[in-house]
This record gives structure tokens, sequence and C-alpha cells, in this order.
């Protein structure tokens, strides 16, 4: 119970801080223009942040993913990132692909 | 920016068809709503699926998956929050981290909210329309917002974000329970959707110079750092390899 308020708590919280992003901008249209240089460097933040957790799901998994093969999970990757690139940078192609691969490695180490 | 190329990248392979102008016949949040569904909620829909599938995963309820999608309504913000909640990190690590996640929010309000403004209008609505932005709704209605008059802007860009909502709320909801209903083996390819959408994505954005190096900066530095503190590795994976990715490109970005 205690954790379940702190989840939500914490969820709420996340809320205000996208939100103070949100508002911050329409408060400040038209009047300033952003430091670009200061702004370079939270998108770079941004950016490496999010990369960074991705990188760190695939290669240390919490939860169900952790129950299949690293090689499994970086082959699923790097076919993932093939068919995107191959089918002209096709989001729904490439993400598809990433899906099955590991899918279908999983199901045939189920044979030993 | 995050995702805001990648979604670049989907229109450019001309899967976003932008209908025929207005005709100003059909009221503005109509044609948001028509135009939302299609290819808009077609990206958002298996991207929140993947979430919910996740979240059921980390023992999350349906409840507070619908709660995060429409309080935060950012899917790398939300990513953050339950990955970092399942490895059990501070909640103050958890609340910066994806706070961090949702700059990108500023200069997307910035860049639209005077094109949209009308005096019809008032300062509530406007603040309520940047609750809703999404990039893909950002996107949409950078382009469309030439094409319709100025009292339909609003409009327009509130009824495409919520029917986006809607659908992102619909799909996460359906994912804890597609999650929860399919044998092992089809769980975890719903499991693995949330992160091979999120390596898609990134991949596509690796065109710019800037989101090419802070990517990999960040690519590298988050499994390294996870190592060393799982807690705090996200945060300082941002913030050491974001400011690693600015520095290199301050210094040889701009002679090429």
């Amino acid at each position: 119970m205690e954790d379940a308020f702190e989840l939500w708590s914490v969820t709420a919280a996340c809320a205000v801080g996208h939100y103070f992003w949100r508002g911050l901008g329409v408060a400040l249209s038209g009047r300033v223009t952003v430091n670009s240089e200061l702004f370079n460097w939270v998108t770079c933040v941004a950016y490496a942040m999010i990369a960074g957790l991705v990188m760190r799901i695939m290669i240390f998994p919490a939860g169900m993913l952790a129950e299949s093969a690293l090689v499994d999970r970086l082959a699923a990757c790097v076919l993932a990132l093939a068919a995107f690139y191959a089918w002209r940078r096709n989001l729904f192609v490439g993400v598809s692909a990433g899906v099955v691969v590991l899918t279908l490695a999983s199901w045939a180490r189920t044979f030993g | 920016m995050v995702c805001f190329r990648g979604l670049k990248s989907v229109s450019n392979a001309k899967i976003i068809a932008v209908s025929a102008s207005n005709d100003g016949a059909t009221p503005g949040w109509r044609l948001g709503v028509r135009e939302a569904f299609g290819v808009p909620a077609a990206v958002v829909g298996p991207a929140y699926i993947g979430y919910g599938s996740l979240a059921e995963e980390y023992g999350l309820s349906i409840a507070h998956s619908m709660f995060a999608t429409v309080a935060i309504w950012a899917l790398p913000g939300q990513l953050i929050l339950i990955e970092m909640h399942a490895i059990g990190a501070a909640a103050i690590a958890i609340v910066l981290a994806s706070t961090l996640s949702g700059a990108r929010f500023l200069p997307m309000s910035l860049s639209l909210l005077p094109r949209i403004r009308d005096p019809r209008h008032g300062n509530a609505t406007v603040y309520l329309a940047a609750q809703l932005i999404s990039m893909t709704g950002w996107a949409m209605a950078m382009r469309r917002c030439p094409d319709l008059r100025s009292e339909d802007r609003i409009p327009y860009l509130i009824g495409f974000q919520l029917t986006c909502i809607a659908v992102a709320t619909a799909c996460a909801v359906s994912g804890h329970l597609l999650t929860s209903a399919l044998p092992p083996l089809v769980r975890l390819g719903l499991v693995f959707l949330a992160p091979a959408y999120f390596l898609v994505i990134l991949a596509g954005e690796l065109r710019t110079r800037v989101a090419a190096i802070a990517v990999s900066c960040g690519a590298v530095a988050g499994p390294l750092l996870y190592v060393v503190n799982p807690q705090w590795s996200v945060i300082a994976a941002g913030v050491i390899g974001g400011t690693v990715a600015y520095l290199v490109q301050r210094r040889y970005g701009r002679r090429v």
C-alpha cells in the first residue's frame, strides 16, 4: 500500500516535471529566445539518457526479458536495425523484425 | 528532441499523408480527430501496447498505466519511470531523470504556440493545449496550421491530441490484458516491443550530427554506469554522456 502510494506520487511528480517544460514554453513564447547553447546541452543530455536506458535494457534487462539470452537480444537489435534501413527507414518493419527475431530465437531455444 | 527525427523519418517515408486543405466547413477539432486516426494512431498504438506489456511485467496496475499515460503523456519519460521503479531507484532520481527527458517540450511549445495562438481562445486553453502536445501532434500541427483558419488551429491540436491520448491509453490497457492472457513466448515479444521501438526511433535520429554523437555517448555510458550504480545510472548516463557529446560536437562539429 505504501509502495503503491510512493509510485503514484512519483508518477505525479514526473507529470509536474513534464508540465514544467510545456508551460515554460508557453510562458516564454514570443518573449525570449532560449539560450541555444544551454538548449543544445539539454538536448544532448536527453538523447544520451534515453539511448543509455535502451542499451541498458538490451544488455542488463529486468524482469521477463532477463530470461532471454543476451545473444538473442543483440541479434534482435541488429536485425531490427537492418530491417529498418533496408525498408527505407520503416518504423513498423524495424520494430516487428526485432520482436519476431527475439520470439523465434527464444522459441528455438526451448528445443534445447 | 528525442523522437522528433524518428517521426520525421516516418513522415519522409510518406506514410503520413496530409489530406486536402480545409474547406472551412469542418470544425477544427473534428479535422484533428479525423487526422489522428490513421498513421499517427498507428505509430502511437504499438508503442503503448509495448508500454502496457512492460508495466504488466513489472507488476504495475492498469490504473497506474492509464494515469501515467494521461498525466505524463511522454513515452520516454514514462519508460524511464517504470524502468527505474523496477530496479528500485530512489524517488528523487526517478523524478529528475524523467523530467530531464521531457526537456524537448520546451522548444516544441515555444515554437508551436505563437503560430496557433488566437485572441478568440483564452490563456487557459493555450496552457491546456501545452499539456496535450506530443511529438506527433507537434509535427502535424506545424505542418497543418498554415492551411487552417486561425481560430481553428487550437481546436485542431486539441482534437488531434485527445484522440492520440485516448488511443494510447486504450493500447496501454490492452498491453496489460494481452500480456496476462498470452503464453510466455508471445509475452516475451510484447515486453520487447517498447525497447525495440525506441532502438529503431533512435536509429532514425542518427542523421543529424548532434543526435548521432549524443546517442552514441549515451549508448556506451548507459550500460557501463549501470554496472557502477544502477540507481543513478540513467541520469548519470544522460549528464555524463550528454556533456561529453555536447563538448565533442562543439569542438569538432562546426568545422566539418
